[in-house]
């Protein structure tokens, strides 16, 4: 079943086109990888699906339903969430009340809310910092309060932007199998991240984007194996 | 160019149902022992507070209810902008529309001060929502939202100033009764129910305080206010619990007008809109520390005498400081100074501070 449709979906800021007539599918329980060199326009893609920012133009459906120019708050209500690239914890609180934040959409009482929260916190391995203040925690445990969070709400799609960025490699293994645990629990996630072991070690299907446009979407080996993915990457006289 | 999934493999339609970790609900890190402690130092400190009266002669009673109502205001402020983070510089407004309703439906109609208290309330509700609103929809931020505020403040001053049914810049005296009358918030000078009732109303606002900030509304702002973005993108509608704190905020502090009309006898332009209560509301949340529940209170604990120490030199000033006879305005500048001095070195207020160096 098709979760995510999204047709000609186009950002245009003052003249320059930062996404470009993008058009791509996500089945429920897929795990899409998105790919592409600074600038490609990932992260625009993101916002435009989740509302951050308004398409110029195109089309997003989500679970039947078409939410293109939604806000954020609606759009995150339906189920689609994404996380951010650099972190954005509420800094005055607890890791617990963070992510009870979150929880609180699905929960009206504080306490069904950090009962919640603390399912995910023991989830996503925080637990050391449940009453820590969110600002103390370093790179790798934000990242995984910005999973945590996006988790808490229960959604339907996740969007995850590089939570992989920043990490020490030895950090990297023990994030890469929790979202493997995630995926295999029957989430749907599109993934941003450069780290491509990552990319090829958990994506079903491959996006390649440059330049704001869709390059090459498929197999994760065929298409990066493709001359214009390589020469996008490279430079044309590699391809 | 369009595809639909190929390779994807879909999901076991049951998400997290065998992996999830459970958490049982009498886990321990589920207990919340500082809002319990919260509850009980409040708890104690107004119990300690009402006996006060019983003690005072009646002139420092009157420097304390003058404290009270400094405590009130603070306390309404630091809803809206301490936690809420909308820099409030307005906040005469409500407490004027406050002063102003009670004194308007008691003297013109008649009407008992503790109903014109929610009318009041409502109103400021009411108005207050509708500005932040404009402001907020024009995304107005910080030092702009700030001005904003102000200057609906000082129409709503100019606006008094001209209007006849609220007699211009005459203002209204509230009418004396022979005796003691509760249902018209009437008593005997210097009784201590002058001090029960604004204590009562701080009461309310500190409890109210903390279970607001413990609710899920209160949690919201205080994410909104951290980061917008961030809460927006976890489905928190961001205008709606803005807008909700705001109204909590502009209601609770027309209540300290409502009193101060009863308690003075007199309300004109100046002591309700003036920028003077604006300032009044912003200078002991700051001292004693935004967005802390015992800040606005500690703040007002300096405040209050303080402000009576100046009059008292302005009324009556020492050989050395003769030519303070008369002069108006020391007490802002003297406020200023105090503002300075704890920007350097104390950002987080006297209680905010005191709290942080003692957690670490």
């Amino acid at each position: 079943m098709t979760l995510l449709h999204v047709e000609s979906l186009t950002k245009t800021f003052a003249g320059l086109t930062a996404v470009r007539d993008v058009d791509v599918d996500v089945t429920d329980g897929e795990f899409l990888g998105i790919v592409g060199p600074n600038g490609a326009g990932k992260t625009t893609l993101f916002s435009l699906l989740a509302g951050q920012l308004e398409p110029t133009r195109g089309r997003v459906v989500f679970d039947g339903q078409d939410i293109t120019g939604w806000g954020p708050a609606k759009v995150a209500s339906v189920g689609l969430v994404r996380t951010f690239q650099l972190m954005r914890p509420f800094e005055s609180m607890s890791v617990l009340d963070n992510v009870a934040i979150a929880a609180h959409g699905r929960h009206r009482s504080r306490k069904a809310a950090r009962r919640a929260a603390l399912e995910v916190i023991d989830r996503v391995q925080l637990d050391r910092y449940v009453h820590s203040p969110s600002g103390s925690l370093p790179t790798a445990g934000l990242k995984r309060l910005e999973l945590a969070r996006a988790l808490a709400l229960e959604p339907r799609l996740l969007l995850l932007d590089e939570v992989l960025a920043g990490l020490v490699p030895a950090e990297r293994a023990p994030m890469i199998e929790l979202l493997r645990e995630i995926h295999a629990d029957g989430m749907t996630v599109m993934f941003v991240e450069h780290i491509m072991a990552a990319v090829m070690a958990l994506s079903e299907r491959l996006l390649v984007m440059a330049e704001g446009a869709e390059l090459a979407l498929g197999d994760p080996h065929e298409v990066i194996t493709d001359p214009r993915v390589v020469e996008a990457y490279l430079g044309e006289d590699y391809a | 160019m369009s595809a639909t999934s190929t390779a994807g493999t879909p999901g076991t339609p049951d998400p997290g149902a065998t992996r999830r970790p459970s958490v049982g609900l009498d886990d321990p890190r589920l207990k919340d022992r500082s809002t319990s402690r919260t509850y009980a130092a409040l708890a104690l400190i107004v119990a300690l507070l009402a006996v006060l009266p019983l003690l005072l002669d009646e002139q420092t009673e009157a420097v304390a209810i003058r404290t009270l109502i400094f405590a009130i205001l603070a306390v309404g402020w630091n809803l809206m902008s301490g936690y809420g983070g909308m820099f409030s510089f307005g906040h005469a407004a409500f407490f004027g529309i406050g002063a102003y309703t009670d004194a308007y439906l008691l003297v013109e109609h008649g009407v008992s001060p503790w109903i014109s208290m929610l009318v009041g309330a409502t109103i400021s509700a009411a108005a207050g929502t509708l500005i932040a609103f404009l402001c907020l929809r024009y995304r107005l931020a910080g030092a702009y939202f700030a001005l904003a505020t102000f200057a609906f403040a000082q129409v709503f001053l100019l606006a008094v100033q001209n209007l006849d049914f609220l007699r211009r810049t005459e203002g209204f005296n509230v009418p004396l009764l022979l005796e003691d009358s509760w249902s018209m918030m009437q008593f005997e000078q210097g009784s201590p129910i002058y001090f029960w009732i604004p204590l009562a109303v701080l009461a309310l606002g500190l409890f109210g305080t903390v279970a607001f900030v413990n609710s899920r509304a209160g949690q919201y702002v205080q994410a909104v206010r951290d980061d917008e973005v961030a809460a927006a993108s976890l489905g928190i509608r961001v205008m709606r619990y803005r807008l909700v704190t705001v109204a909590l905020s502009c209601a609770f502090t027309s209540l300290a007008g409502a009193f101060y009309t009863q308690y003075y006898f007199f309300v004109g332009p100046e002591q309700a809109f003036g920028s003077g209560v604006s300032v009044n509301a912003i200078v002991p949340a700051v001292i004693g520390g935004i967005g802390t529940v015992f800040g606005p209170l500690v703040g007002a604990l300096v405040v209050g005498p303080l402000s009576e120490w100046i009059a008292q030199i302005l009324r009556d000033p020492p050989e050395s400081l003769a030519f303070l006879q008369g002069v108006t305005g020391l007490d802002v500048a003297i406020y200023a100074a105090l503002l300075v001095l704890i920007v350097l070195f104390m950002p987080k207020g006297i209680y905010g501070t005191l709290r942080d160096r003692f957690r670490s």
